[in-house]
């Protein structure tokens, strides 16, 4: 899926800052270093805007166009943030012959945002993700840490997305 | 470790221990092991839950002295969990509540009365219960590379001891020349179980006879193939048999430095891979002078970012380096030049979690199993419309009969089995005709599929194969590195054809021209990846080419999946409830209440909202 640039401005902290100083310092001169960096930079920004890529191809010597062409090639690698409640559904193909692809459709329906995006208040964000392996519940999907499996129809999730709703 | 005796004085400690989670184990009455099974599914089922209640309820019923809890790896049946099984009396307790806690501990541990209720439903025969082991889902099953999986604690390295854990290496390195440990894995006649097939022993050959300095030893955990999760499995549930076979590579190759690189999917595995690697360190088993033999070697992990691409080898030793994972042509090999420049053996997880029990048990015991060009078991992951779904691991040249109706119990709900995908996006379709086809490596190239990492998803009637070919091949344009043009657009190009079909504006040269793109592509491409796209297509076309037909001429899609060619409409057990009415979006469906509802063709957009809410079975897809 292209990777489309975020709209939401730049909001890192001087605290962030100071962690990935830190965590530049710690790995270079490591061999292959670049992909641990941006994983542990993504963990502390929850994203990764061209602000925090400017930081690291400063840090490392790195090129911006290198770091840019890592960050768009992975696919867990993202530029825009995560909404609070983070959705996700599996499409491995368990979950995928058992419906996901209806699940999928029926959550961007209720919270109004398209797979891949992060709705314009930031509440809700929807993807639509690899196999989670979680095959033997399928279809799955996720609300940050909670796993609703064994859907067993589309509009199921009504009722499962209610409270985050409110 | 500074000699083997040490080792040895472990497992003496360990056997009789571990041994009673075994059909011959013994033990004190009353004495008991419980294990619930933490593996990423019974994890998304709620294991966590489980496990603190039931500690809490042995220490409150004062059974601490006589029960010892073990969160173990997982057991298979992962559509049944949580789990907990119970040794040495073997009773399996499926699908277990927090509420089913308390009486599982006052009426079996306490009284030696199983729940029955709660017992694994396979194992109840008119009323009575035998061990689960007896069960079809078992019984046919042959555990080699999962043999620990679900029996050991995966973080405690002294149970993996006690199951003869690192005795392979310590064979390796103090009875053994290198060139003696590839003779071995050679004539067992091992093949990579990472999708190729490649001699084990050959590859590391290759990399032995190269002279260097610095050589590396990898293991490919980078199980993107969706719908396969052995590795995963290992990983959590076997941690030690990787490392301990990464450590017998680097002997045989004289390489003394190993990477991982696994999924960042798989949170659980990483942290139990990193555990395993510190336990190991910590008992010299892994860093320098192994065993007092001289022999150093140590082991690092690093995660991927969620690029499928990054399983064909080169690709995930640019990934390693800290690149984009692109692959690059080959010759030269990895053996030759690998990693950082540097020859390196690449082997897969289940390969690496197999090589202990070939040097303890020696190659002709495992060529004992298999077929004459495929040795030894297979792991499986059985997805789909089958009633086991799971891991299972048979012995090669099983046929698909056998893993669909014994061990997988057949299709749910009455259906008949259509096909079987193995390979996942590379591989291709079995359709019920082939269904006594003995499973291996060369069985399944000649019918157009291939063994892949070991992805098999069953399907039924009501499965469209045109929407599984279009589900693959989805996959692979979104996942095409975009390094060669065959792939980046030739994949591309099938997709819009097969999207025309679904969408019921298929003409009839499109199947011909599939195939013809397809074969091109499969010459042209530049890694495994793109070699293999087309599988599935090709596949369907070969065994279900009157679906395409079907779809292409009749604008009908006989499984109703494909819903352009579908037509809801309202049949006479219609109630008048006017349900369907309410919730249609485009307001196509009229009728009055208590009289039989119409759906107008032209306003329906086929949403299907209709027939998923009626309660009377009153719309038909036709």
């Amino acid at each position: 899926m292209k990777k489309k640039m975020t709209t939401v401005p730049f909001q890192g902290t001087a605290e962030q800052e100071k962690q990935l100083h830190a965590l530049i310092a710690e790995h270079c001169g490591t061999p292959g270093a670049i992909m641990p960096i941006l994983q542990k930079a993504q963990a502390i920004y929850g994203y990764l805007p061209i602000e925090v890529q400017q930081i690291i191809s400063d840090g490392t010597g790195i090129s911006m166009s290198e770091i840019y062409g890592i960050v768009s090639f992975y696919s867990q690698f993202v530029l825009n943030p995560k909404g609070e409640y983070a959705v996700s559904v599996c499409m491995g193909t368990a979950c995928y012959v058992k419906g996901a692809g209806a699940i999928l459709d029926r959550l961007a329906a209720i919270i109004k945002v398209d797979p891949g995006e992060v709705g314009d208040d930031g509440k809700f964000s929807l993807d639509a993700t690899r196999c989670i392996g979680a095959c033997g519940l399928a279809p799955v999907f996720l609300v940050n840490e909670d796993v609703y499996g064994r859907v067993e129809k589309p509009e199921a999730v009504d009722g499962m997305m209610k409270k985050y709703m409110e | 470790m500074k000699n083997v005796n040490e080792l040895k004085a472990i497992h003496e400690k360990m056997k009789d221990f571990i041994a009673l989670r075994t059909p011959e184990g013994k033990a004190e009455p009353g004495y008991r092991h419980v294990l619930v099974c933490g593996g990423t599914g019974c994890h998304s089922s709620g294991c966590d839950a489980i496990l603190k209640a039931l500690r809490a309820s042995i220490t409150a019923h004062g059974l601490d002295e006589k029960t010892t809890v073990i969160v173990s790896g997982c057991h298979g049946l992962c559509a049944l969990g949580p789990l907990i099984i119970v040794y040495p009396d073997a009773v399996f307790y499926e699908l277990v509540e927090v509420d089913d806690i308390e009486e599982i501990v006052t009426s079996h541990l306490m009284n030696d009365e199983p729940v029955l209720r709660k017992v694994y439903h396979e194992a109840i025969i008119d009323g009575k219960m035998v061990p689960y082991r007896e069960t079809d889902f078992f019984k046919y099953q042959h555990k080699i590379s999962l043999r620990n999986c679900g029996v050991i604690d995966p973080e405690c390295i002294e149970e993996y001891i006690g199951r003869d854990g690192y005795m392979a290496l310590a064979k390796s390195l103090t009875e053994m020349k290198p060139a003696d440990v590839i003779e071995e894995l050679k004539a067992s006649g091992l093949r990579g179980r990472g999708g190729g097939g490649f001699s084990t022993g050959m590859k590391w050959s290759f990399a032995a006879a190269v002279e260097s300095d610095k050589k590396y030893v990898c293991c490919n955990a980078d199980e993107g193939d969706p719908g396969a999760f052995m590795d995963r499995s290992i990983l959590e549930g076997d941690p030690h048999a990787v490392i301990e076979a990464m450590a017998i590579a680097g002997y045989a190759i004289g390489a003394d430095e190993g990477y991982v690189y696994v999924r960042a999917e798989y949170p659980i595995a990483v942290n139990r891979f990193e555990i395993a690697l510190n336990e190991a360190r910590q008992h010299g088993l892994l860093g320098a002078d192994i065993f007092g033999t001289g022999f150093n070697f140590d082991i690092h992990v690093r995660l991927g970012a969620g690029a499928f691409v990054c399983g064909e080898e080169t690709a995930l030793l640019a990934s390693i380096e800290g690149k984009r994972g692109e692959p690059r042509p080959r010759p030269p090999f990895p053996a030759v030049k690998g990693l950082f420049g540097q020859p390196t053996v690449l082997n897969n997880v289940e390969t690496f979690a197999t090589i202990p029990q070939i040097i303890l048990h020696g190659a002709a015991w495992y060529g004992t199993m298999g077929t004459e060009k495929s040795k030894g078991t297979k792991v499986f992951a059985l997805g789909g419309k089958i009633k086991n779904v799971g891991l299972v691991e048979v012995p090669m040249g099983a046929t698909l009969r056998d893993v669909v109706e014994k061990v997988g119990g057949g299709i749910p709900n009455g259906k008949t089995f259509k096909a079987a995908q193995t390979g996942g996006p590379s591989g291709g379709c079995i359709p019920a005709s082939l269904i006594d086809t003995p499973i291996d490596f060369d069985n399944l190239l000649a019918i157009g599929s291939m063994m892949g990492s070991g992805g098999m998803i069953i399907m039924d009637e009501d499965s469209c194969m045109i929407d599984i070919a279009k589900y693959f091949l989805d996959f692979t344009v979104e996942e095409s590195c975009g390094k060669c043009s065959p792939c980046r657009i030739g994949t591309m190009r099938m997709l819009e054809i097969l999207e025309r079909i679904t969408n019921g504006q298929g003409v009839p040269s499109d199947i011909e021209e599939l195939v013809d793109l397809g074969n091109h592509i499969k010459a042209t491409a530049l890694c495994g990846l793109g070699n293999t796209a087309p599988n599935p297509i090709l596949s369907t076309i070969r065994y279900f080419r009157h679906e395409y037909e079907e779809h292409i001429n009749d604008k009908k899609c006989a499984a109703g999946v494909c819903k352009a060619l579908l037509e809801f409409v309202i049949n006479d057990k219609c109630k008048g409830c006017t349900l369907c009415k309410r919730k249609c979006p485009t307001d196509a469906i009229t009728g009055e209440v208590k009289e039989l509802h119409v759906i107008h063709q032209e306003k329906c957009v086929k949403c299907g909202i209709c027939y998923d809410i009626c309660k009377f079975a009153a719309i038909d897809k036709v």
